[in-house]
């Protein structure tokens, strides 16, 4: 019996692994493997040049701006729509009035393409009849502010939309947790006399740890993957204040043509990637209470 | 007991799918034509219309025309489509792409396919001034077909409100202060409702910043696409005016400026004067709600202006018969006829003398003469900057143009450090 | 389960509902903007007038100005092709980790976990020279080949099947049918819950990708929808909102209904897959 379990085991594994070696493990290899080498151009092709490309990476002060602003954009990011996610679960899980239609409100980003939302923020952030200029004016007398054309302001609005786009998600997977704890748990604390903070913070937060590990796992991931809007809202801009660092990546491959430096900023992001998931893995495990 | 019916079944319908996924992405074309939607929906509809015409009077020729978004999202789809080894047999590209074009060896010059006596006096009828970036070792790469230089739209209501004679532009960099300033309106509280001008600087600077270089007489790289100056001072002189405009003079907005929310800036008044691409020429006739006029750039040491857009290249990863059918598509498309009815639908310059001499110009043109400004202007415009390498160059100079325009580095910083790294990169080309 | 009803008297309540509907209605503007240009003429874009007249026309201009109809027919093959073939890799693949004992199973499993992590969104650069060396440059297959293995489709399924006694497998088994005919009469039904939170999932993970379709189509017959729409946007003169705006809703039109009407299935059906 076990021959045919090995060979059935292996018959049913093989296409599904077929496609994850051509498309993950084969190319993220190569990645690091190109990034020793330089970029082909035209009829030269590339050739081998050791660590010149690191070295490259380390002297281009457009990298180092563009790993500050995604650990900045993760920052903002990750904290917030895992919190905002949590709340808007709470709240759409209530007894309260219109929680079907903030159920919809709050969800409804996720499936509209990025892409396409940026438009719509675009001209929220217009200055002069962009929407929270309107507001800004309209009530409170203010100049008009230029948002996205300053490179102080424009991480932030473009980290907000970044997390008006994935709270709801996360929300969903709170909510369906939120929806398997037992009443009991909470008749139980009533009899006990507890607060509703007590009970959110002793019970429930434990309880929720697994989605809230999956929910922050993801959210990391997110902080790297999302910059569809950046196309269309800044370009990057201006001066690279809003590039993050698989935007950076798309123009060095695609725009400049240089493959070999390319490699090398995946390789980054790779790195980076690994450390913080695997990292915020076993940060969460000593907390996590499974069920 | 079947077991097994069903998944064959399901296999078959998955099957199906890939094959449709595969298949109908083959569909036969005889040419495929890229170009940039560059100016909303008109565009792309005469663009189609011109096709359709062709085809009917080219039975034989199957002319595929492809949407490929910006100007800089055409350029990569082209180099993208040709190393994947699926090129277009032509597309119009940015002018000051031929460099980057001609390094990864994938556009042929016109001049090998020029038969012809006819087609020899048809490649030297275009404007000089657009030939300056379609031109490189004494061979043409590419075609003038949807080109532009930038210019002054003015709102007369604005200007005869402010107690300015609304026929007159300001002429030279003072009068734009001074008109500005006249034309600047505040509310109670001291908010700005009206600024006095707006030069777009968002997504790519360089375009109108080398508006006020020209006027200021200098250029900004050689012919050979090799060399930049950058940091000489007459440059570092213009982007000191660009600032100040904002910073001194307090007539234009702080910070970057939306180019796509121009257009709709000037009509909901909230800017007097935008310097803009006559390629909105329609788009401003059509929806501005008062009386506007057209001029020329205003001059420093000279007038000036860079000429830009689209020019047609004919890709080498095609064969003889395509070429041929590409390069009789783009003479018949640059003929008179043809060109007006572009330029009448967009705004673009007519490349061509002879188009403007066609009476279905004239009739235009008496009509609506801000459509000869942007070919007036024609003898003080310049080539575009173009480089070898030409997006890295330009975007690292549009980053430093908008580092000195948001105030974080001081012009002569930012262009001391742009041509640093612009040297870096085109010590190769020399 | 109500975290307000501790307090006696109201005030816990209102001040929550308050809150909730604020966020909702912050989080709803941009829709709700959407909306609003897409059926108002270009006049109205930024004057917020009550009486202004309603239009279509910005839909009609929107899709008579880009292949719109090609697009979404794209993104329906492009959506449907990687749901199928991820359903049925993936869900060998699981049943070969649930249920078989094989060597290697765990090294292969943690490479398999791997993809949650190292996406195909990460590896642009290099999945492009695969896609160049197959010669599937531009092609729908294309877009979808990178994400047919998805490391989270297996996870989920995995831990679905392996949640399923195995009495019922020994059942099949006497019967007389073969694994496959076990995997088709006994596990997948029973994992359906799984499949459907995992399919909208995927769906709309997949409608709404923009940066490897826009590397990889070059013309329209590939293009999806996002690409399509980011095209059509791009214009050098003038952005003209209430035009981008109904091609907005077009393009997301569709999963938005999909969502409001399956609302209830999408959280339950994420309950019973146990994803928590």
């Amino acid at each position: 019996m076990h021959r045919r379990e090995w060979v059935y085991g292996w018959l049913f594994l093989t296409p599904a692994l077929v496609f994850l070696f051509a498309f993950t493990h084969y190319p993220a290899f190569n990645t690091i493997l190109g990034s020793f080498f330089s970029t082909p151009k035209g009829r030269k092709p590339a050739e081998f040049i050791g660590l010149e490309n690191y070295r490259d990476l380390v002297a281009d002060e457009v990298f180092w701006k563009v790993l500050t602003n995604n650990f900045w954009f993760a920052l903002g990011t990750i904290p917030i729509s895992v919190a905002l996610a949590l709340l808007m679960a709470l709240w759409v899980n209530g007894r309260l009035r219109g929680t079907t239609l903030s159920r919809v409100a709050f969800f409804a980003p996720t499936v509209l393409p990025l892409i396409a939302v940026a438009n719509i923020w675009m001209f929220f952030y217009t200055p002069g009849f962009g929407l929270i200029d309107q507001f800004r004016s309209g009530l409170f007398g203010l100049p008009a502010i230029n948002l996205l054309g300053n490179p102080d302001t424009v991480l932030g609005a473009v980290i907000v939309v970044a997390i008006w786009k994935e709270a709801g998600f996360f929300m969903i997977f709170y909510l369906a947790a939120l929806q398997s704890i037992p009443p009991v748990l909470r008749e139980a604390a009533d009899i006990e006399g507890a607060s509703s903070f007590y009970y959110l913070r002793r019970v429930l937060f434990p309880l929720l740890m697994p989605t809230t590990l999956f929910v922050s796992i993801n959210a990391v991931i997110n902080s790297f993957r999302l910059v569809d809007h950046i196309f269309v809202m800044t370009d990057g801009g201006p001066d690279n204040a809003s590039s993050l660092l698989l935007f950076y990546i798309y123009e060095v491959a695609f725009k400049y043509w240089q493959t070999g430096y390319a490699a090398t900023l995946t390789v980054v992001m790779l790195v980076l990637l690994s450390i913080l998931a695997i990292g915020q893995f076993f940060l969460f495990d000593r907390k996590v209470h499974y069920q | 007991m079947t077991c097994f019916g069903k998944r064959y079944a399901m296999a078959a319908a998955a099957a199906t799918v890939f094959t449709i996924g595969t298949a109908s992405s083959a569909l036969a074309v005889e040419l495929e034509f890229y170009f940039p939607v560059a100016v909303g929906g008109a565009a792309a509809d005469t663009i189609e219309e011109l096709t359709e015409q062709y085809m009917a009077e080219n039975p034989d020729v199957e002319i595929d025309a492809v949407y490929a978004g910006s100007y800089q999202e055409t350029v990569t789809k082209a180099l993208t489509a040709a190393r994947g080894g699926k090129p277009p047999q032509l597309s119009v590209i940015l002018s000051v792409d031929m460099f980057t074009l001609i390094d990864e060896d994938v556009i042929m010059p016109f001049d090998d396919l020029v038969e012809t006596d006819e087609d020899q006096a048809w490649l030297e009828s275009f404007y000089p001034a657009f030939m300056e970036n379609s031109q490189t070792g004494g061979k043409t790469y590419g075609i003038p077909f949807q080109r532009s230089t930038p210019v002054l739209y003015w709102n007369k209501d604005a200007f005869a409100e402010a107690g300015l004679d609304p026929e007159t532009p300001p002429a030279t960099w003072e009068e734009m202060i001074e008109m500005g300033k006249k034309l600047v309106v505040k509310d109670d509280q001291g908010n700005v409702q009206r600024w006095g001008v707006r030069i777009p600087s968002s997504g790519f600077p360089y375009w109108l910043f080398q508006g006020l270089t020209t006027q200021n007489d200098v250029i900004l790289a050689n012919s050979d696409g090799n060399e930049t100056s950058f940091d000489d001072p007459k440059v570092i002189e213009s982007l000191q005016y660009l600032v100040d405009l904002s910073q001194k003079h307090e007539i234009m907005a702080p910070g970057i400026i939306e180019w796509g929310a121009t257009p709709k800036a000037f009509f909901e008044g909230q800017t007097a004067m935008m310097w803009t691409s006559t390629g909105n020429l329609t788009n401003v006739r059509d929806n501005a709600p008062f009386d506007f006029g057209v001029g020329m750039l205003p001059a420093n040491v000279r007038r000036g202006a860079p000429t830009g857009g689209g020019n047609f290249f004919i890709f080498n990863d095609a064969d003889d018969e395509q070429k041929a059918a590409a390069f009789d598509f783009v003479q018949w498309i640059t003929e008179p006829e043809q060109s007006a009815t572009w330029t009448i639908a967009t705004g673009y310059v007519a490349p061509r003398p002879d188009t403007w001499e066609t009476t279905t110009m004239q009739a235009y043109t008496s009509d609506f003469p801000a459509a000869l400004v942007a070919r007036d202007q024609l003898e003080h415009a310049v080539a575009e900057l173009s480089t070898h390498e030409n997006q890295r160059v330009t975007t690292l100079f549009n980053d430093a143009l908008a580092a000195a325009i948001t105030g974080t580095k001081s012009p002569a910083e930012a262009l001391a450090e742009a041509q640093q790294k612009a040297d870096a990169i085109l010590e190769d080309y020399r | 389960m109500n975290l307000l009803r501790r307090r006696g008297f109201d005030f816990g309540v209102i001040l929550n509902s308050v809150a909730m509907w604020t966020l909702a209605i912050l989080w709803a503007l941009p829709l709700l903007y959407a909306i609003w240009t897409a059926f108002h003429p270009a006049a109205y874009e930024t004057r917020f007038v009550l009486s202004a007249p309603l239009t279509l026309d910005n839909f009609v201009k929107a899709w008579n100005a880009a292949p719109f109809a090609r697009y979404f027919l794209n993104t329906f093959m492009l959506v449907t092709m990687i749901l199928a073939s991820q359903f049925i890799l993936c869900t060998l693949a699981a049943f070969a980790f649930a249920r078989f004992r094989f060597p290697g199973r765990s090294i292969l499993f943690s490479l398999v976990l791997l993809q949650l992590l190292v996406m195909p969104d990460i590896l642009i650069v290099e999945n492009y020279k695969t896609i160049r060396a197959l010669g599937l440059v531009d092609t729908i297959v294309a877009i979808g080949l990178p994400y047919i293995a998805s490391g989270f489709g297996i996870f989920l399924l995995r831990q679905t099947f392996m949640s399923i006694p195995r009495e019922l497998d020994d059942a099949a088994r006497i019967e007389g049918c073969s694994f496959i005919g076990l995997l088709w009469r006994v596990y997948i039904p029973l994992a359906r819950p799984t499949y459907l939170a995992y399919g909208l999932v995927s769906v709309s993970h997949h409608w709404n990708n923009f940066l490897w379709p826009l590397i990889i189509t070059n013309s329209v017959e590939t293009r999806p929808v996002t690409v399509g729409l980011s095209v059509f946007s791009a214009v050098d003169a003038g952005i003209e909102w209430s035009v981008i705006n109904a091609a907005t809703l077009m393009t997301s039109g569709p999963l938005l209904l999909g969502f409001l009407l399956f609302q209830r299935q999408f959280v339950q059906s994420f309950m019973r897959a146990g994803i928590r």
